[in-house]
């Protein structure tokens, strides 16, 4: 008998292995939990027998509208944008070295809110419907516009982190500091925008970044999805790859990673998707950082298992987030990326005291 | 077997290496010496393209290193760094990383086979499934060892990798080394401050000086004289029951 046609002998290891796949379907069934639940708060009080008849267009017309037309892109919205943000922080901690990255904490989320909003404000992408003051909301008429550039605001971002990370001495702390400071730079040139803008444009964009997943249409959906699953995509084919850059980039290389290439190509599909992201519902914070530190504690640092497990894992955290918005001070709706940031930061905090060795 | 042929390497403009040139035959344990910042680390790294060298070639059975792709090269040379990074990896998953060059899509049975053999033959199948950073300093070296060998190399770089072990994890390394190298004719060259290690584990040793081969030679040829040369000390070498040992001083 051929070693090819033996049975694998390694038991533990395998049931090591199974233990991870349960992990990915227990993530599958809380994700699905999270839609449901997604799909059920609400003013209307809807049940589990009445929405999942209208997801598929049966039942009261009053129930069908609801759901389908304002509950079901909401779920759909926090689903690819969790799994975007998600996905992008769990590579850019890879790439980097470095456990504290994310779209958020490294700026790319701020270049790529400065990108829109000078889009909106500057190029006219975006228009305001509902009236004007407090009420205002956005639409966005220009997608293609508003996500280039936001595109090239993240990417901006990311090219003075993977500048700054080939510097020696560049630390995480040193590079999560220097996120801080180019978000200050954004956030202030954003500040510059909005000053030459007029007072409605000011009220809607800055209620725009509050971050709202119910602005978010089917098209625009479909583009962070699609995105987002062909990066998904990428980073699951160079899995290994990932698994080789933990080891360092040294024996990355002795390995057959081609870490000049990947590096950058990495940075690139993460800014891209956390900046489309951003483009279509404004700055969500922390699901990028907090959503790979689970995951490591539930399936290891294995991409294999990883990068999915964080990608369910950052959907089912902003539907819960997008829940609680709703239901805390209902009928009020919370703005989200406030939520996000409101509850990430302790953790940010505690991650931060917890690798206390960092300087 | 390798052969080195006029390698140079500069970090900008200061040269590092320049001229090196040995061969080693396959199943070889090659030492190399000299004192800190002689080149040694930057050898072992243009010897694997890690660092790209400035000047001459690296071929290996007569095949050139740099016309080799990256997945050619990976299942040519394996690398061992001087410090590795206890992450929270598993030992299997960490060996079975070094079938990389090989997996396609998924993992093969070969490639499962060949990690649980090397795992048996390095003694850590009771430590399969533990993180790497619950390991000691001689269990992750073997670890690191492991996955370099399931890469199947034809040659095997250590860079210092009885650096951080104690004396018995030292012996116990290099005898190791020696004997799958011979096993698997494997051509080992290992980065090495230990004279006496050197002297009883490797069957060659190339002594560096300012980044220059000062010499090659079989651990039966290192005289006090030799060792002034390179590392500027007072040593002799003393015969203790048929074996040489260095005496600093």
């Amino acid at each position: 008998m051929s070693m090819e046609d033996r049975p694998i002998p390694d038991a533990p290891y395998r049931l090591y292995i199974r233990r991870k796949w349960l992990v990915l379907l227990g993530m599958g069934l809380i994700t699905a939990a999270a839609c449901l639940a997604s799909l059920m708060a609400g003013s209307a009080g809807l049940t589990v027998g009445q929405v999942v008849p209208a997801v598929l267009g049966r039942g009261p017309a009053q129930t069908v509208a609801i759901v389908r037309g304002v509950r079901l892109p909401r779920a759909a919205a926090a689903l690819a944008v969790g799994a975007a943000l998600a996905v992008s922080g769990c590579v850019m901690q890879c790439v980097l070295r470095n456990p504290l990255a994310s779209a958020s904490t490294l700026g790319v989320s701020q270049g790529a809110s400065f990108g829109a909003a000078a889009a909106i404000i500057c190029l006219g992408a975006g228009t305001q419907i509902n009236g004007g003051g407090s009420g205002a909301a956005l639409t966005i008429t220009h997608p293609v516009t508003v996500t280039l550039c936001a595109f090239l605001g993240g990417m901006t971002t990311t090219v003075v982190i993977l500048l700054l990370s080939r510097l020696r001495g560049a630390t995480p702390a040193v590079m999560v500091l220097a996120g801080v400071a180019v978000s200050s730079m954004f956030t202030g040139a954003t500040t510059l925008v909005q000053y030459f803008a007029d007072d409605v444009m000011v009220a809607t964009v800055v209620h725009w970044t509050f971050g709202s997943l119910g602005r978010a249409g089917w098209g625009e959906i479909g583009l962070v999805s699609l995105l987002t699953a062909l990066a998904l995509a990428f980073f699951l084919w160079r899995r290994w790859d990932f698994n080789a850059l933990e080891s360092g980039t040294g024996t990355a290389r002795s390995l057959g990673v081609p870490v000049n290439v990947l590096v950058p190509v990495s940075m690139a599909l993460c800014a891209l998707i956390a900046s489309v992201s951003v483009a279509f519902v404004g700055c969500i914070g922390f699901v990028g950082l907090i959503a790979p530190h689970i995951m490591r504690r539930f399936v290891g640092e294995d991409f294999r298992f990883l990068l999915p497990g964080t990608a369910l894992c950052g959907a089912s955290l902003l539907l819960g987030a997008d829940v609680a918005c709703r239901t805390v001070v209902s009928p009020a709706v919370l703005p989200i990326g406030a939520l996000t940031s409101f509850l990430g930061a302790p953790l940010f905090l505690y991650l931060i005291m917890r690798r206390g060795r960092l300087r | 077997m390798i052969e080195i042929k006029d390698l140079s390497f500069a970090y900008g403009k200061t040269p590092v290496l320049s001229g090196v040139s040995f061969t080693a035959q396959a199943g070889q344990c090659v030492g190399i010496l000299g004192n800190n910042g002689a080149g040694k680390s930057t050898l072992v790294s243009c010897v694997s393209r890690i660092r790209t060298p400035a000047a001459g070639e690296v071929r290996i059975d007569g095949r050139a290193v740099g016309d080799m792709g990256r997945t050619e090269r990976a299942r040519t040379i394996a690398y061992v760094a001087q410090k590795n990074e206890a992450g929270r990896s598993t030992v299997f998953d960490c060996v079975l990383l070094g079938r990389r060059p090989y997996i396609r899509w998924t993992v093969s049975r070969k490639d499962m086979d060949l990690c649980r053999d090397m795992i048996a033959r390095m003694g850590l199948e009771a430590l399969q499934l533990r993180t790497l950073d619950e390991l000691s300093g001689g269990e992750l070296q073997k670890v690191m060892l492991a996955r370099a060998l399931v890469q199947q190399p034809k040659v095997l770089l250590l860079d210092e990798p009885t650096s951080e072990l104690d004396p018995r994890n030292q012996y116990e390394m290099m005898a190791l080394v020696r004997q799958l190298a011979r096993e698997r004719s494997v051509t080992v060259l290992i980065v090495i401050h230990d004279l006496n290690l050197a002297l009883r584990f490797c069957d060659r040793l190339f002594f560096l000086r300012d980044g220059r081969g000062w010499r090659y030679c079989g651990p039966e040829d290192v005289d006090g004289a030799l060792i002034r040369q390179v590392y500027g000390i007072d040593a002799r070498v003393a015969d203790i029951d048929g074996r040489k040992f260095v005496l600093i001083g």
